[in-house]
């Protein structure tokens, strides 16, 4: 066993943990503040679902051993077979490092989709989608680009740390599945500011912090390749930032704080597939044309008219895309070119069209069976009361506690509208 | 007996306490509002949406006054309020029927 590499590892996984709730804060600053509390558990409750689903039978699906090219087997369910003496190979690290780093991203992947259905989904129907997405999209896409097998990693696609696995999965997952659920009621007429603008500085921030785990410890080792993309993923990700800036000033007028964290994950994004393959050049015209071109694709949106609501599809699929497509012709030692490019641009498409496709099935299966979208009402008033039985800030001195009740703890109105709705369903 | 109610500039609300307080006024109510005149609003901008702000945060400053000072106090607040930007606020003064100290049940001036 590696001490140094399993050490990195861990920590690595222990960092990309992080980056969930950091999630958290990055989309429940930018929602409104009835929301806020939602937005803030729908990231959260991943952790939960995802962790369970990856111990259970995720791991296998995505690293078991490979059938077709497409998926992993059941051989390593709930993971029999793999102890602590298990390692990845001789001298390698211990199996259950690999299983809890990869546990990390299994658990942010769907996280990432909230973002574009803020404000008006069941909070138990986003619960069930993220387990099905997880089950039917991530666990084989991740086969796809990382496994022994997987066929994208035949192909010899470059993906390090999860640019079409995750981000353009994600975003693309994320643009179906708002389709299906719908706008926002007053969606784009009403300003729907964000809320908590330093919470998403916060969050932002928490994100970059971990993201060198998710890059830097995809080496899955600490040797050279380790340290590049460690320095290519600060480089890119502050090139990102200035490239907003730059765009927004010109455009419109104001280098804004929100547009500083949205460049730093933007270039986060783009250089996660890209950074271990391309030098310190290669990795500044990532960052740069990922901070001007996703700001200009947040815009999208309203010309195209649906409602990814906090810029799922505008940050992360297009910033995917760009880190996934540019590493083709970036990719330093000979392997940059055409051919590569060609390769880069499979990969990225068939991740798309698959997640596409698939995300959608499964959104419409909910909204017509359960209900992916909450009611008018609850939507109005505000998901957090509907859903969570609470409210994100209490500022106010007046009418702003309620009186406390003994057993339950819960107000006996909230009770029985409960229980109305329990039998309208 | 006058209630006279001024809604200023947030940042000119201390120097309006201070000259109430130099005249020997007792006591005031102040409520964060919002709201716009002539001045109107400003435009904030998050990632690329331009959103108008049309109200504008204000401090409402709410002081009961005997009628033989309303306007000589009046001239106070104004003068304290004054920056002589456009959005200073406005300032009003209506007569006032009754006015009774919740601790006491004092009424009239000796409420106040």
């Amino acid at each position: 066993m590696n001490g140094a590499d399993t050490a990195f590892v861990l920590v690595s996984a222990f960092l990309v943990m992080l980056m969930t709730p950091g999630l958290a804060f990055f989309y429940g600053g930018m929602v409104r503040v009835k929301s806020a509390l939602n937005m803030l558990i729908m990231s959260f409750i991943s952790l939960g679902i995802m962790g369970v689903l990856w111990v259970l039978y995720g791991y296998s699906l995505a690293f078991g051993p490979d059938t077709g090219g497409v998926i992993g087997n059941l051989d390593f369910v709930g993971l029999k077979g793999i102890g602590p003496e298990s390692l990845t190979e001789e001298g390698g690290i211990p199996v259950f490092a690999f299983v809890v780093f990869q546990m990390m991203f299994a658990i942010l992947t769907p996280a990432l989709m909230s973002g574009a259905l803020a404000d008006r989904v069941k909070f138990g129907s986003w619960a069930l989608f993220i387990a099905l997405w997880g089950t039917v999209v991530y666990f084989p896409v991740a086969h796809w680009v990382w496994a022994d097998g997987g066929w994208l990693a035949e192909l010899d696609v470059i993906d390090f740390a999860g640019g079409t696995a995750v981000h353009i999965n994600a975003g693309v997952g994320a643009l179906a599945a708002a389709l299906v659920v719908g706008k926002r009621i007053g969606y784009p007429k009403e300003p729907m500011r964000p809320h908590n603008l330093p919470l998403v500085v916060l969050g932002a921030a928490l994100l970059w912090f971990g993201w060198f785990g998710f890059n830097a410890g995809s080496e899955l080792a600490v040797d050279g390749t380790t340290a590049n993309m460690a320095l290519n993923t600060q480089l890119a990700t502050g090139a990102a930032v200035l490239g907003w800036l730059v765009y927004e000033r010109l455009r419109h007028g104001a280098c804004t704080t929100l547009g500083a964290a949205s460049g730093a994950i933007a270039g986060l994004v783009a250089i996660t597939p890209s950074g271990a393959d391309v030098n310190a050049m290669g990795a500044l015209a990532i960052g740069v044309v990922a901070g001007l071109v996703c700001s200009w694709a947040v815009s999208l949106k309203y010309k195209l008219g649906y409602d990814d609501s906090l810029d799922v599809v505008g940050v992360h699929l297009v910033g995917g895309v760009i880190g996934t497509l540019m590493v083709g012709f970036l990719a330093v030692d000979g392997v940059g070119g055409a051919g590569q490019f060609g390769k880069q641009a499979i990969g990225a498409f068939s991740v798309m069209a698959f997640s596409f496709a698939v995300s959608w099935l499964l959104a419409k299966l909910i909204q017509v069976t359960i209900g992916f979208r909450a009611d008018e009402d609850d939507e109005t008033a505000g998901v957090d009361r509907a859903f969570h039985a609470e409210t994100a800030y209490d500022f106010s001195a007046v009418g702003g506690s309620s009186r406390s009740r003994t057993g339950s703890g819960i107000d006996q109105d909230a009770a029985q509208t409960a229980k109305d709705k329990k039998v309208d369903a | 007996m006058k209630l006279i109610t001024a809604v200023v500039k947030p940042h000119r609300l201390d120097e309006v306490k201070e000259a109430l307080r130099a005249f020997g006024v007792q006591g005031l109510t102040v409520t964060e509002s919002s709201g716009y005149g002539r001045q109107r609003g400003h435009t904030e901008v998050y990632r690329g949406a331009e959103y108008t702000v049309d109200l504008v945060p204000k401090a409402r400053i709410e002081v009961l006054v005997e009628d033989e000072v309303a306007e000589q106090l009046t001239e106070i607040v104004v003068e304290a309020a004054r920056t002589g930007k456009i959005g200073d606020g406005k300032v009003w003064v209506v007569p006032v029927e009754a006015a009774v100290r919740v601790r006491t049940g004092d009424r009239g001036p000796d409420a106040l």
